[in-house]
């Protein structure tokens, strides 16, 4: 496409097929959701993740009635599977929150069709997240003793434990996600309400848009109220990692005291998040049509994200090595030679492939017009950054200081069975997300619509153009 | 198009958002005054027992001593529930057919033990003994209050960890001469101000706050 007029044609790759009006961008998006006819593959994909669901619902079970003793846990790896899939999980949940808001503040346009969904895939990450720090205590049922309550007890919580800090930072990301999500639904679900046939579908969109009319009044505040959030989102896209990292930089286990650790975990979140988005965005777009939104433009940048993170994670490695020789510590010098050569070097090994030579094929425009090279890096790197977490939990806690309480660690079944359950969480409430709500920013992708005579050409922050746009008829922009 | 909801939906979901915030703060609260009330901590409630034991009798009215029943209260963690043979030192010369005391003599024929119910139960995972508190102190009414004014016995206290390591933090808002801790008359003969932080000097008290002073 790309008329001369277009502002959107940055190095030629557009944003938005061409040949799209402000109605066929509604169509085609709420058409997904308000379909009588729901492609037989959903069911089959729900079925699958539900199967998953069921096996997380086992696993849990099984766990509590025997208690932590059913997974592979051990004395000195006290941490295994459970911090692993916590940390993976709360590192694919940045993405969302860092081109929600971080890429907003930036006014970068394309992160427009993709902003929704990665938004979900953060609150479902982090819910799978939370699972494991919930169980690990061992007690889930007196969770609440984490928070500050006036107890019976007469005890605050260890307010210089990491571990506490975290439970803060988690359920604030959870939180600020969970309501910036929401609030940049509310138009569109406006849209629904006004184009769902049913009753039933018209009341229940109809009170979660929260008697949206789309008046000129309500897009002011809602974007006042997406700004704020935005704001507010941004430094917890550095910081819920970084108190992350302080779970492990904050003890005194060789190779996990290392300031390095919070830039490098804040990296190696953004890199695992943007490959989560385009492990899922590539198929969703393929299944429901959606290549005129999801551009090879998206595509691209997301690859782009994910090499320079990638490369910020690999100075991490290095740096980590560099560090435990240079700080003399037998100790230090001790855990990188155990990382690498010792019982568990396969998984550093396959780490470095994963996460350091095959990204680097995204230097080659060649790969990042490639769909298939794309899908397959990003599992790639999905698989590199469990194997990070494994690598930083198990080779540093299994020989640290004492050989005389050296110890390995095996997962057992139900470690196994719990986070496969985890990943049937995700893609159950994933598939219900795409077929229960848009999946895309309607409203947001109306304002990329190219300027036709019809249209005013619309420039600055794009949430004020689809204010204006839209002001004229109930939930839906103005049709031309 | 035919409205989607009545008007009053408006003023229903203003209320139901706004309430809702309160209703939760709300429930929290009831939750957290339910769990200090007697309803749970037992705290002030009388509890019955199988023989209408009177310690504001025994003890106000006869003036028996604490020790001569609770007789390992000074020596060992447990202070000790009576044998029948104590009861049974008066008991066999007076009131000798009284009706309220058949039980305990049907125990003593039988060598079976009164099935007392027992007021203050600390949970197994708090370790708790008497004999230090008397040692550093803490008097027999501070913790069980007037017991001497008690007909049938409650729980002065609820045993809430809260309300142990009040002490334990501050111990000396509450301890005493040692001379005095069965004394159920005690009042400090200079300000507690002056009179707590000298005894904790002088008997070396160390509130302890640690967790393994209490769960072992």
């Amino acid at each position: 496409m790309s008329g001369p007029k277009s502002p959107h044609a940055e190095g030629g790759t557009p944003v938005i097929g061409p040949g799209h009006s402000l109605a066929s961008v509604t169509d085609q998006i709420s058409k997904i959701v308000l379909t009588r006819k729901t492609p037989m593959g959903w069911f089959i994909g729900l079925g699958v993740a539900m199967l998953g669901v069921g096996l997380l619902i086992s696993a849990i079970g099984w766990l509590l009635w025997w208690g932590t003793g059913v997974w592979g846990l051990n004395q000195p790896v006290g941490w295994g599977f459970a911090i692993i899939n916590f940390v993976w999980w709360i590192g694919i949940g940045h993405a969302g929150t860092l081109i929600s808001a971080i890429l907003l503040l930036l006014k970068q346009e394309w992160r427009t069709s993709i902003n929704r969904f990665a938004e979900a895939m953060t609150l479902f990450a982090v819910m799978c997240a939370g699972v494991f720090p919930l169980l690990h205590v061992g007690r889930p049922w007196l969770a609440y003793w984490l928070l500050p309550y006036p107890n019976t007890m007469g005890m605050w919580p260890q307010f210089r434990s990491p571990l506490l800090w975290d439970v803060f930072a988690v359920s604030t990301y959870a939180t600020v996600s969970a309501l910036f999500w929401y609030v940049g639904l509310i138009p569109d679900l406006a849209t629904l309400r006004d184009r769902a046939k049913s009753l039933v579908w018209k009341r229940i969109y109809g009170a979660l848009a929260l008697g949206w009319r789309g008046a000129a009044r309500h897009w002011e505040r809602y974007e006042t109220a997406y700004g704020l959030l935005a704001g507010l989102a941004t430094p917890l896209v550095v910081s819920v990692h970084t108190v992350v990292s302080f779970d492990f930089a904050v003890s005194v286990i060789p190779g996990w005291h290392a300031t390095i650790m919070p830039p490098y975990f804040v990296a190696g979140a953004i890199f695992s998040g943007f490959a989560m988005v385009l492990t899922l965005a590539i198929p969703i777009r393929r299944i429901y049509g959606l290549e005129d939104f999801i551009t090879m433009k998206h595509l691209d940048n997301m690859a782009k994200v994910i090499l320079a993170t990638g490369m910020i994670v690999c100075y991490g490695y290095a740096m980590e090595a560099f560090f435990a020789w240079y700080s003399g510590s037998p100790y230090e010098r001790y855990m990188m030679a155990n990382r690498m050569f010792g019982p568990y070097g396969w998984s550093y090994w396959a780490l470095i492939t994963c996460n350091l030579l095959v990204p680097q094929l995204l230097w080659s425009a060649r790969v990042r017009s490639s769909v298939a090279a794309l899908f397959a890096i990003a599992i790639v790197v999905n698989v590199g950054m469990w194997l990070e977490r494994f690598v930083i939990v198990v080779t540093s806690l299994h020989r640290d200081y004492l050989p005389s309480s050296w110890g390995m660690y095996y997962p057992t079944v139900w470690d196994w069975a719990l986070y496969l359950g985890t990943i049937g969480l995700f893609f159950f409430l994933l598939f219900l997300f795409i077929r229960f709500l848009p999946m895309i920013s309607i409203f947001e992708m109306r304002t990329l619509v190219p300027a036709t005579g019809e249209e005013p050409p619309k420039k600055g922050l794009h949430i004020a153009s689809a204010g204006a746009s839209s002001g004229a008829s109930a939930g839906e922009a103005r049709r031309p | 198009m035919a409205q989607v909801f009545h008007p009053s939906t408006n003023t229903l979901s203003k209320v139901s958002i706004f309430g809702g915030v309160f209703f939760v703060l709300g429930a929290l609260w009831l939750v957290d005054e339910l769990n200090r009330s007697p309803y749970v901590t037992q705290a002030g409630v009388v509890r019955a027992q199988p023989v209408a034991f009177g310690h504001k009798h025994h003890v106000a009215g006869l003036g028996i001593d604490c020790r001569y029943c609770h007789t390992s209260v000074e020596e060992a963690a447990f202070a000790g529930i009576p044998s029948t043979k104590t009861c049974m030192t008066c008991h066999s010369q007076i009131w000798t057919e009284a009706p309220m005391l058949e039980p305990v003599r049907e125990a003593f024929r039988s060598d079976a033990s009164i099935a007392w119910t027992r007021v203050h139960d600390l949970p197994d995972f708090a370790y708790f003994d008497h004999s230090i508190h008397l040692a550093k102190g803490v008097g027999c009414s501070t913790c069980h209050g007037p017991v001497d004014q008690m007909p049938l016995a409650w729980r002065e206290h609820s045993l809430n960890m809260e309300w142990c390591i009040e002490c334990h933090r501050e111990p000396e808002r509450f301890v005493r001469p040692p001379s005095e801790v069965f004394n159920m008359d005690y009042e400090p003969a200079q300000p507690q101000s002056e009179l707590g932080p000298a005894l904790v000097r002088e008997l070396h008290i160390k509130g302890r706050t640690n967790c393994s002073a209490c769960h072992r």
